[in-house]
């Protein structure tokens, strides 16, 4: 799908030639920019492209083809996070970016792992924040913690780990307000948050984990920044991945940031989550 | 301090190493085209939008004449800005209002773009117009989406029609004859977020406008979007023609690149930003703001503008003719103060700079405004011989000064020491010779 179709179609005819020209490259330019993986990126894997190309002297459009997968599934190398439980999962985010229906998909994740999962509902802020946590939460028949709309959230999330504790629960995990990240004192709500959960629960592995918009573009890279100067971050939940959206942006971030991504969501359905994989995002970009 | 920051920087980068002035030609353009490109992609306006923009610009650009008070890079920068501003649309476009009431306004765009948000904005906008408006819940498919609607509404006092999780056109045709009902004149039709190649949910919104005959279709965007926007807004408005688009989240530090890129490709008039969270924060949309915004250059080109007015050229020549001969003097340093207040005082002029804004408390405490009045005194303290010849100012002269100007030896020397500095500074800039308005500017230190 998408305007340009798919690349090594396009490129075919290039290869027919003896030489890859400049229109070639501005091709595979125009493939990688699009799918949101910034200049510098870009510009950065055309170059490796041309060395491998030249230096096992590759000709055939298959071939090409190879050489330009390896480099797009090598850049997105990271260490995988591994779970340890009891677990408690801190989900952060910007507004809008799918951190309910995450938490959500999540929620059944752990589940069919035959972990028992428990919900917070710390998005105090946006209205009926904590309705929409709670609708999921009876669909899925997991328990959850909450109190009103404007209740101070790190209160909420006390009261999640006591609960937790008590039930001996295998994955607690706290939604939060969406927060645009350059609004400070939201920012210091989630340190409060981190500090309480692990001072109730030091026992415990604690992750955040930052829910970023496949549609977004360079800001995410501002987004993730922004949030682990105030707390760790330590993987992604790349959403909406079933548009035609690819997502490159994940490419600055994991090198820049050494940031991992943890999981990738595709639906609306909570079926549709699932474990990274690097090459099925890189096909899609190539696609 | 850095004067220009982010591409006005780079580019002047790039114009540092050419001497002579005239007609910018196509080599410059190139070269200063590249750093657009750049600076536009990074701003997240889609790959082919950028492309054909740089090649529209570039034609116009070579053999353009160099303002006399501009810098080449200014000059670039100004062209840029102005195409793009031209390209956005030119000037707010208002909300259409129907003949016959009531207006009906309907939303569409991807989850999460912020459409239940801005429904309570413009509802609450609306109202404090002396509008009655109605906003209806529409959205069957996100949990708790219609009590967020309510929540909203009951905050700002607007009703709220909803009809639980109701086929969507039956809801809204109740909510207009509701609104005929109760004589209120604005319908607003906040709709589910959807994917733009979800067929059966697009289906669903061309059915809606369909029965519904909408006044405005208007189409939500987060203003973070990235490549993707084109895709959105193409689909969106080849299923549904929309009338305008709402960028939202603004308030970030997203560049908003978007704009360019929808309204190039859909070429639909973008109609509000909005630009926080609280439900007041609504903005008509202002495409030569924007154009700043995208190409990360704060308010410069009002600051030009302004320098423009300021200072008349035949000032701006003799200036660097003192530059040139380094034999500048504390009358000149006075008359450059004096330019400054005319561009709205120091201040302003700082919180014009693009990137400025924040750093504006601890600049303030390098160059205080009241600073620069008791720098003024002083050098009215002096007598004419000491202004065009400051090296005469001896330990005597300095405590004369002083006790004229009500202040200590030491702000005496302080001043004295600064002006020295100022014109070592321009020394450096000699071999510049294109000093202009972005010599003067940083002079002003």
């Amino acid at each position: 799908m998408g305007i340009f179709g798919n690349f090594f179609k396009r490129i075919k005819y290039f290869f027919t030639k003896n030489e890859l020209d400049d229109n070639f490259y501005d091709e595979l330019e125009q493939t990688l920019i699009s799918s949101d993986m910034g200049v510098n990126t870009s510009e950065e894997i055309i170059e490796q492209f041309k060395q491998e190309l030249k230096s096992r002297m590759i000709k055939d459009v298959n071939g090409a083809q190879k050489v330009l997968r390896e480099i797009l599934i090598d850049k997105l190398k990271f260490e995988e996070v591994k779970f340890n439980y009891p677990l408690i999962i801190t989900v952060v985010g910007v507004n809008g970016v799918g951190k309910t229906t995450s938490i959500a998909k999540m929620a059944n994740y752990f589940n069919k792992q035959k972990k028992s999962v428990m919900l917070v509902a710390g998005d105090t802020f946006r209205a009926a924040a904590t309705e929409q946590l709670d609708q999921w939460a009876n669909r899925l028949k997991v328990k959850i913690v909450k109190q009103g709309e404007g209740a101070d959230s790190a209160s909420v999330v006390f009261d999640g780990i006591t609960s937790m504790k008590a039930k001996k629960i295998d994955v607690l995990i706290v939604d939060t307000a969406g927060r645009l990240h350059t609004k400070s004192n939201l920012m210091k709500e989630l340190e409060k948050i981190n500090n309480i959960s692990k001072r109730e629960y030091p026992e415990a592995m604690h992750i955040n984990l930052i829910v970023l918009d496949a549609s977004i573009g360079q800001n995410s890279l501002a987004q993730v920044q922004a949030f682990k100067e105030s707390v760790n971050i330590d993987g992604i939940i790349l959403t909406k991945l079933d548009g035609t959206a690819k997502g490159g942006v994940a490419y600055p971030i994991v090198k820049e940031l050494n940031v991992p991504i943890v999981f990738t969501g595709f639906g609306e359905t909570v079926n549709d989550l699932s474990k990274f994989n690097v090459e099925e995002f890189v096909d899609k970009i190539l696609m | 301090m850095a004067l220009f920051q982010g591409l006005g920087e780079r580019l002047n980068h790039i114009f540092s190493k050419l001497t002579k002035r005239g007609k910018l030609t196509e080599l410059e353009i190139k070269e200063a085209m590249r750093e657009v490109r750049v600076a536009l992609l990074e701003a997240d306006v889609n790959f082919t939008v950028v492309k054909k923009f740089i090649a529209s610009v570039s034609e116009k650009a070579v053999g353009e004449e160099i303002l006399k008070s501009l810098t080449p890079a200014q000059q670039v920068i100004k062209i840029v800005r102005d195409e793009l501003t031209s390209l956005m649309g030119g000037e707010n476009v208002k909300l259409e209002v129907a003949s016959k009431p009531p207006t009906i306004i309907m939303m569409c765009g991807l989850q999460g773009s912020g459409k239940t948000t801005f429904s309570g904005k413009l509802a609450l906008s609306l109202k404090k117009q002396g509008k009655k408006p109605l906003l209806v819940a529409c959205d069957v498919y996100r949990p708790a989406a219609i009590e967020q609607l309510k929540v909203l509404g009951k905050s700002i006092q607007v009703d709220v029609f909803e009809r639980g999780l109701d086929n969507p056109i039956k809801t809204s045709k109740e909510a207009i004859k509701y609104a005929e009902k109760f004589m209120l004149d604005t319908v607003i039709i906040d709709t589910a977020g959807r994917l733009q190649i979800d067929e059966k949910l697009m289906d669903e919104l061309k059915q809606l406008k369909k029965e519904l005959n909408p006044t405005e279709i208007l189409l939500v965007i987060d203003s973070m979007i990235g490549q993707e926007a084109v895709n959105v807004s193409t689909a969106f408005n080849d299923a549904l023609d929309v009338t305008g688009v709402v960028l939202t989240k603004l308030d970030g530090d997203t560049r908003g690149g978007v704009a360019l890129s929808v309204r190039s490709v859909i070429g639909k008039p973008i109609k509000f930003c909005s630009v926080g969270e609280k439900l007041t924060d609504l903005e008509p949309f202002y495409p030569d703001r924007m154009a700043s915004r995208i190409l990360g250059m704060g308010d410069i080109l009002t600051l030009i503008d302004k320098a423009q007015e300021a200072v008349d050229e035949a000032q701006v020549k003799e200036m660097e003719k003192k530059f040139r001969e380094n034999s500048f003097t504390f009358n000149d340093y006075i008359s450059q103060m004096d330019n400054l207040n005319k561009m709205g005082g120091l201040k302003s002029v700082i919180s014009m700079l693009p990137g400025m804004s924040g750093k504006l408390q601890q600049l303030e405490n390098a160059m205080d405004e009241k600073l620069m009045i008791k720098n003024k005194a002083i050098i009215q303290s002096m007598t004419e011989k000491e202004r065009e010849n400051p090296d005469i100012i001896n330990g005597s002269r300095r405590m004369r000064i002083a006790k004229g100007a009500g202040v200590q030896v030491s702000d005496v020397n302080q001043l004295i020491r600064q002006f020295n500095q100022s014109k070592e500074m321009m020394k450096q800039l000699k071999n510049n010779k294109r000093g202009g308005i972005s010599a003067l500017m940083k002079m002003m230190k």
